[in-house]
C-alpha cells in the first residue's frame, strides 16, 4: 500500500514535470531554440488564474478564470516571440539558452513585485476532494493532474502529426529557409508555438496550484522539468511524458529508500547517466550527427 | 589611423603589437599597481573583487570565448579550487604558493574528468550537462560534511607566504597586490595560449567542429585540454574567493553563480580578454549602482530606502536581454565600434561588424 502511495504522489509530481517538459519540448520541436524560461512561464501562467479566482483578486469562478488565463499566457507566449525572440533568428542556440535564461530572472522578479513572494494556493474546485477506487483513496487534483497530462500529450501529439499547422512546426524546424521558401510564415508559425506553449505552461500552472502552493521561485521547478525533457528524449512528446514520469517517480522513492540529501541528487545524477551513455535521451530524436 | 606593416610572420603572434599598446596597457598596469595609495579601503576591495571575478571570467572565456563549449556549471569548479585550497592548507598544512596552483590543478583535473565523458555533446546537450553537474556538485557538498564542513562552511586561513600575512581585512592593499599578480600571471598565460597551436586549435574547433577535424585537429582532445584549462583557472579564481569571502558554504556556489558567469563573460564579449574584464566590471558594480540609485530616488521621494528581493537579478537580466538583442559582441565589441568609427571616419559602415546569420536545420531524423 505504501508503494502504491508513494507511486500515485510520484505519478501526479511527474505529470507537472511533464507538462512543463512539454512545454519545452514543444518550443524545440517546432523553433529548435530551448526556452529555460519555461518554470518561469508555469509560475506566471499560476498567478495569473490565481489573479482572476481568487476572492481577494477578481474573484471570478475558477471555471471562467481557467480559460481566461489560458488565453492571457497564450499571447503572452506570442507577445515574447514577437518583440523578443524573432529578434534572434539566424543567431545561435546558445544566444537564446542565455536570453531565455536572464527571461527568467525578470519574469520571477515581475511575479514577486506584484503578487509578493508569500506562497499562496489557487482556489479551485480540485483541492481537498477525495476520489476512491477500491480500497485506494486518491486526491481529485492529483487523478485530474494525470488525466489532464495524458491528454494533452495526446492532443498535442495530434497536432503535430495531422494537422497543417503541426505540418508547418515540423517543416519550419526541419530547415528554416527551406519553409520558408516553400510559403511557409516561418516568424508567424514561431510565435504561435510560443503562444501554444504559453498555453500548456498556464495549465501545467494552474493544475500545481491547485495542488500545493506557488511562489515566485516556483519556476526554478523548470529545470528539473528540463532534466525531465532530456532523459526522455529532448524534441518527442511522449518523451517529455515519460522523462517526467521517470524524475516525478524517482524522488518520493529516493527519499524513502535513501539517506536524507540523496534523494535531491537523484535526478540530475540520472541525467548526468543519461546524457553519457545515451546522450539523445530514452526516445531518442537523433541518430547520428549530420555533416 | 595606424597602419600596420608586417614584415614578418612573427608580427602576427607578437603580444606587443605596436608602440600605443606598450603605452596603454602599461599605463594600466601602472594605475592597477597604484590603487592601494589612491583609493580608500571599500574601493581596494571592490578592485580585488573585480580581479578576481575577472580570473573567473578569463577562466570561462577560454571554454566559451575561444573552445566554444557552453558551461552553465562553473560554480562547480570554483568549489573544487576553494574547498581544495583550503582543505590543502588546513589540512594537509601546506603553504599557501603550494596550495593556490595544487587547487587549480585539481579543478583542471577535474574538469578534465568532466570533459571525457560529455566530449560527444555539443551545444545545449553540453550545457544540461554542465549544469546537472553544477547541481550535483551543490549537494555533494552537503553531503560530504567531514571533508567540507556541510552546510556550516569552511573558514579561509589567513594567507601566510614567507611570514608574510595576506589578510584581506587587516592589509587589504597587500592582499590586493597578491590577487593582481595572479590575474596578471594568469593574463599572460592566456595571451601566450592564443598565440600558441593549441589556441588555434581551439578557435578551429569553436568555429566549425568539421572543419577543425578536416585541419587534422584532434577535437576530442581540443575540448578536454580547453575543458582542463578553463577550470583549472576558475579553480585558481574559487580558492581567491574563498579567502575574500573569509567564510563559504554550498550556497557561495549555487546554479545561480553559474548563470552569472556565463552572463558576465556574454555582457563583456564573447572570446576576449578585455570581455572577461569589462564583465567582471559589470558584475562587481551593478549591485553598488542599485544601492546608489535606490539611495538618490529615495532623497528625492523622501521614502526610505526600500529593499526590493530580486531587483538585482532581474536588472542583471534585463542588461544581458538588452545587450544579446542589440551589441551581441558585448561591452568590448561596441568599444571595438566605437574605435573603428573614429579610425576610418568617414567611412565606417555598419555592415562592417555585421555577423553571417546561420539559419538552422534540425538534426533530429523524426
Amino acid at each position: 500500500m505504501l508503494t502504491l502511495q508513494l507511486l500515485v504522489s510520484g505519478l501526479a509530481n511527474g505529470c507537472v514535470y511533464g507538462l512543463i517538459a512539454l512545454g519545452f519540448v514543444l518550443i524545440y520541436k517546432a523553433t529548435e531554440a530551448v526556452n529555460f524560461a519555461q518554470g518561469d512561464f508555469m509560475m506566471l501562467g499560476a498567478f495569473v488564474a490565481l489573479a482572476f479566482a481568487n476572492d481577494d483578486w477578481a474573484g471570478l469562478s475558477f471555471w471562467i478564470a481557467a480559460p481566461l488565463a489560458m488565453i492571457v499566457m497564450g499571447v503572452f507566449g506570442y507577445l515574447v516571440d514577437m518583440a523578443i525572440l524573432r529578434r534572434m533568428f539566424g543567431q545561435s542556440q546558445i544566444a537564446v539558452v542565455i536570453l531565455t535564461i536572464a527571461l527568467g530572472f525578470v519574469l520571477r522578479f515581475a511575479a514577486g513585485f506584484v503578487f509578493g513572494h508569500e506562497p499562496v494556493s489557487l482556489k479551485s474546485p480540485m483541492a481537498g476532494q477525495e476520489v476512491r477506487f477500491g480500497g485506494l483513496v486518491l486526491g481529485l487534483d492529483e487523478v485530474s493532474i494525470i488525466v489532464v497530462t495524458v491528454a494533452l500529450t495526446m492532443l498535442l501529439w495530434l497536432v503535430f502529426a495531422r494537422t497543417r499547422l503541426g505540418v508547418a512546426m515540423q517543416a519550419a524546424s526541419q530547415n528554416q529557409l527551406a519553409a520558408y521558401y516553400m510559403g511557409i510564415p516561418v516568424k508567424r508559425i514561431h510565435s504561435l508555438t510560443w503562444a501554444l506553449s504559453g498555453v500548456v505552461a498556464a495549465i501545467a500552472g494552474i493544475l500545481f496550484a491547485s495542488k500545493g502552493s506557488i511562489d515566485p521561485s516556483t519556476g526554478l521547478l523548470g529545470i528539473k522539468a528540463f532534466a525531465a525533457s532530456v532523459i526522455g528524449g529532448l524534441g518527442s512528446l511522449p518523451g517529455a511524458l515519460i522523462g517526467g514520469l521517470i524524475v516525478g517517480l524517482i524522488e518520493p522513492f529516493a527519499s524513502y529508500y535513501l539517506a536524507a540529501g540523496y534523494s535531491q541528487i537523484a535526478p540530475y545524477l540520472l541525467l548526468f547517466l543519461v546524457l553519457v551513455f545515451r546522450p539523445h535521451g530514452i526516445l531518442a530524436q537523433i541518430h547520428a550527427k549530420k555533416v | 589611423m595606424r597602419t600596420l606593416f608586417k614584415t614578418s610572420y612573427d608580427f602576427d603572434i607578437r603580444l606587443v603589437k605596436h608602440a600605443g599598446h606598450a603605452l596603454w596597457y602599461g599605463l594600466l598596469v601602472l594605475f592597477a599597481l597604484a590603487v592601494p595609495l589612491l583609493f580608500d579601503v571599500f574601493l581596494i576591495g571592490e578592485a580585488t573583487s573585480l580581479l578576481i571575478w575577472s580570473i573567473g571570467g578569463m577562466g570561462l572565456m577560454i571554454l566559451v570565448g575561444q573552445a566554444g563549449q557552453e558551461s552553465l556549471g562553473h560554480a562547480a569548479f570554483l568549489a573544487v579550487g576553494c574547498y581544495a585550497n583550503t582543505i590543502l592548507q588546513d589540512r594537509m598544512g601546506l603553504p599557501f604558493l603550494l596550495a593556490l596552483p595544487l587547487a587549480g590543478l585539481i579543478s583542471g583535473f577535474a574538469g578534465v574528468l568532466l570533459a571525457l565523458p560529455t566530449a560527444r555533446l555539443h551545444g545545449i546537450y553540453l550545457a544540461i550537462a554542465t549544469l546537472a553537474v553544477s547541481m550535483l556538485v551543490e549537494d555533494v557538498i552537503i553531503l560530504a560534511e567531514p571533508v567540507t564542513g556541510g552546510v556550516g562552511g569552511l573558514v579561509a586561513p589567513t594567507i601566510s607566504i614567507f611570514g608574510v600575512e595576506f589578510d584581506r581585512y587587516a592589509a587589504p592593499g597587500r592582499f590586493y597586490y597578491l590577487v593582481l599578480a595572479v590575474t596578471i600571471l594568469v593574463v599572460f598565460a592566456y595571451l601566450n595560449l592564443l598565440r600558441s597551436p593549441l589556441g588555434r586549435a581551439f578557435a578551429a574547433v569553436r568555429d566549425s567542429e568539421i572543419s577543425a577535424r578536416a585541419m587534422g585537429v584532434d577535437i576530442a582532445r581540443a575540448k578536454a585540454t580547453a575543458f582542463g584549462l578553463s577550470t583549472a583557472i576558475t579553480g585558481l579564481c574559487g580558492a581567491l574567493m574563498g579567502h575574500f569571502a573569509g567564510v563559504f558554504n554550498h550556497e557561495s556556489f549555487t546554479l545561480i553563480t553559474s548563470i552569472q558567469m556565463l552572463m558576465m563573460v556574454v555582457i563583456g564579449g564573447l572570446g576576449t580578454i578585455h570581455g572577461a574584464f569589462f564583465g567582471a566590471a559589470v558584475v562587481v558594480l551593478l549591485p553598488q549602482a542599485i544601492v546608489f540609485a535606490r539611495d538618490f530616488i529615495g532623497s528625492f521621494t523622501g521614502a526610505g530606502s526600500v529593499a526590493v528581493p530580486g531587483l538585482e537579478a532581474a536588472i542583471f537580466g534585463v542588461i544581458l536581454v538588452l545587450f544579446i538583442l542589440f551589441e551581441p559582441l558585448g561591452i568590448y565589441g561596441r568599444w571595438i565600434k566605437t574605435r573603428t568609427f573614429f579610425d576610418l571616419f568617414p567611412f565606417y559602415r555598419k555592415s562592417m561588424f555585421r555577423r553571417q546569420k546561420s539559419y538552422l536545420k534540425t538534426e533530429r531524423m523524426r
